[in-house]
C-alpha cells in the first residue's frame, strides 16, 4: 500500500484555475508523478487526465451557466459485455477515471490491491462491488455506473461475461441504447464475444461498438485490428436475429490499460482516424429520440380518482406523442375517445412524448382499468392470444411446455403457455442457428439458454413486435408457484387476426403453423384440453358420513378444492356426470354416505375415478389440510401435473 | 422539461425532436416505479429518512399520484439520535404534503442505553436502524417499502435491483437476485416476504441536487453552511448535538460548516464549507474529491460492510 500511494500526488486545493472535464473547478487534480512514470512499468500507463477537453474549459466557472448547460444534457444508457480476461472492468474503470468520475477515497481504497503490476492502479477494482466477486476476481452481476461529460449523462450497465450469467447480460442489454462488446486483440472473436454480440442484438440494441482491446499487446497492429473487424462483421451478418433487428456496428482499437482511444486519442495508432470510445458514446442517438415519433402507446398503470369529478389514467408513454384532442382507442375493449387533458403536478401539458410519465383524461366515460392500453387508433397494435417470441430462460427449473406461467407485458399480467419450442440457439455458435433449425429440436430450455417459442395467452393481449417497440414487444414469464422471474421474451412474430381490438373475435384463431398435428380436423382433442387446463378428466366424489356437521365440513372442503383448482385454471364443475370427466373436466360432487348407525364415526373421504382407475383417501376435517391431501392424491393419480402443487 | 399549457393552442406545436433532459427521463422512470408499486402491492410504505434523497422521493410521489393524494404512509425509523432540526422538518413536511407519517423506534434498545459509543457503530446500527426497520415493517405488515438509496452511493448498491427482494427475515441475497429487464418488475411475493423498492436507483448525487434546485424542493437547513458548534477531531468536525460524544472537558468551536449527508448526529461528520445556497452546494460537489458517504463512520468498519448490512436487512 505505502509504496503505491507515493506514486499518486494529491495536490491540495489552491488557486488552481484548471477545470475538470465536466466543466467544474478542479480542486484536487490527481496526477502521476512523472519521474516515476518514466522509469517504471508505469510507462505509457496513465496520462494525467486533465487535458481531455482543453477547449471546453472555461477560464472562470459560473454555476448558473453550468446548471443551464445541464438542462440541455440528455441521457445515454449503454451496456458492456465481455469476459473477465477481455479487460471489461478495466475499460469501465478507465472511462470513469479519465472522465474524473471517481473520487479520491474510491481511488485510495483500491491502491495496492488487484492484479496489475506494482504501482499500476487496478482500475477494474473500481467497478467490482460484491464480496464474492472480489474473492473470485470475476463479475457476477450487473453493476450500474454513472458518469457525465459536458455533452451527456451516461448510465453503464456493466454485465458479467461468463456463460452462466447470460441472464444478467440480457438484463443489462434490455435497457441499453448502445452496447460495447470487447474483443481481446490477441485472441480474436471468441465464443464469449459472439455470445455477447448475439444477446445484445437480440435485445434490440441499435448500436454495437466493438472495442478491440489490448492493442498494446499486439504492437498496435492495424493488420490485427482489420482482421478482427472482418471476422466480426462476417459472424454478425450471419446471426439469426430477424432482419428487422438491425444493429449498426462500430469498431475501435483500444487499450483500456494504457487508455488509448478510450477517452484520449491514441498516439500509438496513427493509422486509426476514427473517434475515441467516449467521442462515439457522446454522438450516438439515445433511443428516447426515436420513440417519440413512433405510433402512440400508453399502458395504464393506475386509475387516479381523487373525487367524483376527476378520473385520470396514470401511466408512462411507451411510444409516440400525445396532445389534447387526439383520438385514442382503448385496448382490449376497442372503445374510442379523445384526449381531454394531459395532467401533471407542474400543470397541464400541450404535448407529451415518450417516455414521460403523465396522467391522461378522456372526453368520454369509457371503461378502462390497469393493464389496458391507450393507442393511436390508425396504427393500433395487434390484439391476440398467439405469437412467437425469442425467450431467454433464466431459472434453474427448465421450461415446461405443459405448465402455465404468468406473463407480464406493459402493466398487464395474464396466464400463458409456452405451446412449443420451435428452435433453440446454440450459444456456443450462435451463428449456426440456421443449422439448428433443421436439426432435432431440444425439448426444453435450460437456464441461460435461448430459443424461439410459440406462446398462447389465456386472455388476449395487445402487442407490437419487439423490433417495432421495445416496451410493447417485451415480456417476462413468472412462475406462479415460486414467484421467480423465469424468462424474458421478445415478440418476434404475431399471428395477425382480423377484428383486433375485439376480444371475442381475437381469441378464435391460431396461426396455422403453430397448431401442430393434432388439430387436423378442427376438433379439440383431449390432449389439447389437458395441456390448457393442466389436468386430465376425473370424477371426484367427497363423501361425508356421520353427523350433519360433517356434511357441512365436506362442503367447505369441496368449495376450497374447487376454488383452488379453478384459480389455477382447471376446468372444474360441480357435477356427478362421468361424461363430463370423460371430456377432460374435473367433475366434483359431495355426497352424504348413508350409515345405518347414527353413532358411526364421522368420516370424510375423497374418491377419485380416472377412467378405470379408482383411488380413495380419508380426509382431515380441517379444510386446509384436506385440500393438501386432495391435491396430493390428484397428483399421485397423475391427474394434476406435478408442478401444480405448491 | 415540457412546455406548460396556459391555454389550449389553436395550432399544436410541431412534433418535438424530443430531446428530454436527463432529469426529465429520470423523473419519468421514478414515477413509473412508484405507480407500479402502488398498483401491485397490497400494503406499500415509503421509508422517509428526512434527507435530500427522501425529499426528492417524496416530491416524485406527489407527482406520481397528482391530483390524488399519496396512497401510502411514510415511515420514519427514528434511531433517537437524529438531529432535532431533522425531526422538526420531518413533521412539517408530512403536514404540508398531507401524508400519513408513522415513526418507529427501537425503544427497548434505547432504554437499555444503546448508543454508538457504548456499543460499536456496527452493533448500534444493527439495533437502532436494521432491527427497528425490520420490526417496524413487520408490525404494520408492509409488503413493499420504498427507500431513497441510489446506486452511485456505494459499490454493493450499484448491483442491487430496483425491486430488491427480501426473504421472511428481510434479508437480501445478492447472488440470487431476480432478473430485472426493461421496465417490467416482478412484484409477486409469498406471505411474509417483502420487496424494497428504490425509485432513485439511477440518480446520482448531482442529479438529486440539480432536481432540488430546478423543482425548488425544501431540504433540511443542516445541508447549508452556517456557523455551527463542532468538536474538532483532527480534520473531522463532530456535531455537538449529543452530550455523550464530547471528551471530558472538550469545548466546541464555532465553524462554518454543513452536513453533506444526514445520519445520526454522533456518527455524521460535518464539513467546512461556505456553501449556503443550492447552487453553491452544487459548485462545491463538482469540486469534491471524496464520495458523499465518506463522512459516514458506519460504512467503513470493514471491507464490504454495506453489503453485509444489507444481507442482514438494512436498506
Amino acid at each position: 500500500m505505502s509504496d503505491r500511494s507515493e506514486l499518486i500526488t494529491i495536490h491540495s486545493a489552491g488557486n488552481d484555475t484548471a477545470t475538470a472535464p465536466n466543466g467544474a473547478p478542479r480542486h484536487d487534480p490527481q496526477t502521476w508523478d512523472p519521474s516515476v512514470v518514466e522509469d517504471s512499468p508505469l510507462l505509457g500507463h496513465t496520462p494525467a487526465p486533465e487535458h481531455v477537453y482543453p477547449d471546453a474549459a472555461p477560464s472562470t466557472f459560473s454555476v448558473e451557466a453550468y446548471l443551464a448547460e445541464e438542462r440541455g444534457k440528455d441521457l445515454l444508457r449503454f451496456s458492456t459485455a465481455g469476459s473477465v480476461d477481455d479487460g471489461k472492468s478495466t475499460l469501465i474503470g478507465r472511462l470513469l477515471y479519465d472522465t474524473q468520475s471517481v473520487y479520491d477515497d474510491q481511488v485510495r481504497s483500491i491502491e495496492g490491491k488487484g492484479t496489475t503490476a506494482p504501482g499500476v492502479l487496478d482500475l477494474a477494482l473500481l467497478t467490482d462491488g460484491l464480496r464474492a466477486e472480489r474473492e473470485q476476481g470475476i463479475t457476477i452481476d450487473v453493476a450500474y455506473r454513472y458518469f457525465a461529460t459536458p455533452h451527456r449523462k451516461f448510465i453503464i450497465a456493466d454485465t458479467p461475461g461468463h456463460e452462466q450469467y447470460t441472464r444478467n447480460m440480457a438484463t443489462g442489454a434490455s435497457t441499453a441504447d448502445v452496447a460495447i462488446v470487447l474483443v481481446d486483440a490477441r485472441k480474436g472473436v471468441l465464443r464469449q464475444s459472439r455470445r455477447h454480440a448475439y444477446i445484445t442484438a437480440l435485445l434490440g440494441v441499435r448500436n454495437v461498438i466493438v472495442a478491440v482491446n489490448k492493442m498494446d499487446l499486439v504492437d498496435w497492429s492495424e493488420e490485427v485490428f482489420r482482421e478482427i473487424c472482418e471476422q466480426f462483421r462476417l459472424f454478425f451478418t450471419s446471426l439469426d436475429i430477424g432482419e428487422e433487428l438491425t444493429a449498426r456496428l462500430h469498431f475501435i482499437p483500444v487499450s483500456a490499460l494504457a487508455g488509448d482511444n478510450v477517452v484520449s486519442e491514441s498516439q500509438a495508432m496513427p493509422w486509426y482516424d476514427g473517434p475515441t470510445l467516449l467521442a462515439l458514446l457522446e454522438s450516438l442517438p439515445s433511443s428516447s429520440h426515436s420513440d417519440a415519433d413512433a405510433p402512440f402507446r400508453f399502458a395504464v398503470q393506475r386509475i387516479t380518482r381523487p373525487n367524483l369529478d376527476f378520473r385520470g389514467f396514470a401511466g408512462q408513454i411507451s411510444a409516440g406523442t400525445v396532445r389534447p384532442g387526439d383520438k385514442v382507442r382503448a385496448l382490449p375493449s376497442g372503445q374510442s375517445s379523445r384526449i381531454a387533458r394531459i395532467v401533471t403536478y407542474g400543470g397541464d401539458l400541450v404535448e407529451a412524448t415518450a417516455p414521460l410519465s403523465v396522467t391522461l383524461t378522456l372526453e368520454d366515460e369509457i371503461d378502462i382499468s390497469r393493464g389496458d392500453l391507450l393507442v393511436a387508433p390508425e396504427q393500433a397494435p395487434h390484439t391476440t392470444t398467439h405469437f412467437e417470441a425469442s425467450l431467454v430462460w433464466m431459472d434453474q427449473a427448465p421450461l415446461d411446455v405443459s405448465r402455465r406461467y404468468l406473463l407480464k407485458q406493459t402493466s398487464r399480467t395474464v396466464q400463458a403457455y409456452v405451446r412449443s419450442l420451435l428452435r433453440t440457439v446454440d450459444l456456443e455458435n450462435p451463428d449456426s442457428a440456421a443449422v439448428a433449425e433443421s436439426a432435432p429440436v431440444a425439448r426444453s430450455l435450460a437456464i441461460n439458454s435461448i430459443g424461439m417459442v410459440a406462446i398462447e395467452t389465456l386472455l388476449p393481449i395487445s402487442l407490437d413486435s419487439y423490433a417495432a417497440n421495445r416496451h410493447m414487444g417485451s415480456f417476462i414469464l413468472i412462475d406462479a408457484q415460486s414467484n421467480a422471474t423465469v424468462a424474458a421474451g421478445m415478440v418476434r412474430r404475431i399471428a395477425d387476426e382480423p377484428g383486433a381490438g375485439s376480444p371475442a373475435e381475437s381469441t378464435t384463431q391460431a396461426p396455422t403453423d403453430l397448431s401442430g398435428a393434432e388439430t387436423n380436423d378442427g376438433a379439440v382433442t383431449l390432449e389439447e384440453r389437458s395441456q390448457r387446463w393442466g389436468h386430465v378428466g376425473a370424477l371426484l366424489t367427497i363423501t361425508a358420513s356421520g353427523t350433519f356437521a360433517t356434511k357441512a365440513v365436506a362442503n367447505s372442503i369441496a368449495n376450497l378444492v374447487e376454488r383452488t383448482l379453478f384459480e389455477r385454471g382447471a376446468f372444474i364443475v360441480r357435477s356427478a356426470l362421468s361424461e363430463v370427466a370423460a371430456a377432460g373436466a374435473l367433475a366434483l360432487t359431495v355426497r352424504e354416505q348413508a350409515v345405518g348407525d347414527v353413532q358411526a364415526e364421522a368420516r370424510i373421504q375423497l374418491h377419485v375415478q380416472r377412467g378405470e382407475t379408482a383411488l380413495s383417501q380419508t380426509l382431515a376435517p380441517d379444510p386446509q389440510r384436506a385440500l393438501a391431501q386432495a391435491l396430493a392424491l390428484l397428483t399421485q393419480a397423475n391427474i394434476l401435473a406435478q408442478e401444480e402443487l405448491s | 422539461m415540457p412546455e406548460l399549457a396556459t391555454e389550449v393552442p389553436s395550432s399544436p406545436p410541431a412534433p418535438s425532436s424530443a430531446r428530454l433532459s436527463h432529469l426529465a427521463l429520470l423523473e419519468a422512470e421514478s414515477i413509473h416505479i412508484l405507480r407500479e408499486v402502488a398498483a401491485e402491492f397490497e400494503k406499500p410504505v415509503m421509508l422517509y429518512s428526512i434527507g435530500k434523497d427522501s425529499s426528492v422521493m417524496l416530491r416524485l410521489a406527489q407527482k406520481a399520484f397528482y391530483p390524488g393524494p399519496i396512497p401510502f404512509p411514510l415511515l420514519h425509523i427514528d434511531t433517537g439520535y437524529k438531529f432535532r432540526e431533522m425531526i422538526e422538518f420531518r413533521d412539517a413536511m408530512a403536514r404540508s404534503v398531507g401524508a400519513e407519517l408513522l415513526v418507529w423506534r427501537n425503544e427497548a434498545a434505547l432504554a437499555a442505553g444503546t448508543n454508538p459509543i457504548a456499543l460499536d457503530t456496527k452493533r448500534c446500527c444493527g439495533l437502532l436502524k436494521t432491527q427497528a426497520l425490520l420490526d417496524g415493517l413487520n408490525h404494520y405488515g408492509f409488503t413493499a417499502a420504498f427507500g431513497g438509496a441510489r446506486r452511485d452511493e456505494e459499490k454493493s448498491r450499484a448491483k442491487e435491483r430496483i425491486y430488491s427482494f427480501r426473504d421472511k427475515a428481510g434479508q437480501w441475497d445478492p447472488k440470487n437476485q431476480r432478473p430485472e429487464l426493461w421496465n417490467l418488475y416482478n412484484a409477486r411475493i409469498h406471505p411474509g416476504e417483502s420487496i424494497r423498492v428504490f425509485p432513485l436507483s439511477n440518480w446520482t448525487e448531482m442529479d438529486v441536487w440539480q432536481y432540488i434546485y430546478e423543482e425548488d424542493i425544501p431540504v433540511v437547513d443542516l445541508y447549508f453552511a452556517r456557523p455551527r458548534p463542532m468538536y474538532l477531531r483532527g480534520d473531522a468536525l463532530l456535531p455537538t448535538e449529543q452530550d455523550f460524544v464530547a471528551f471530558p472537558g472538550e469545548e466546541p468551536v464555532l465553524v462554518k460548516s454543513r452536513l453533506r449527508s444526514l445520519g445520526c448526529s454522533p456518527c455524521t461528520g460535518a464539513i467546512r464549507s461556505e456553501a449556503d445556497t443550492i447552487p453553491k452546494i452544487i459548485e462545491e460537489i463538482l469540486g469534491f474529491r471524496s464520495s458523499e458517504r465518506a463522512n459516514r463512520v458506519i460504512d467503513h468498519d470493514q471491507d464490504g460492510s454495506m453489503e453485509l448490512k444489507k444481507r442482514e436487512g438494512y436498506f
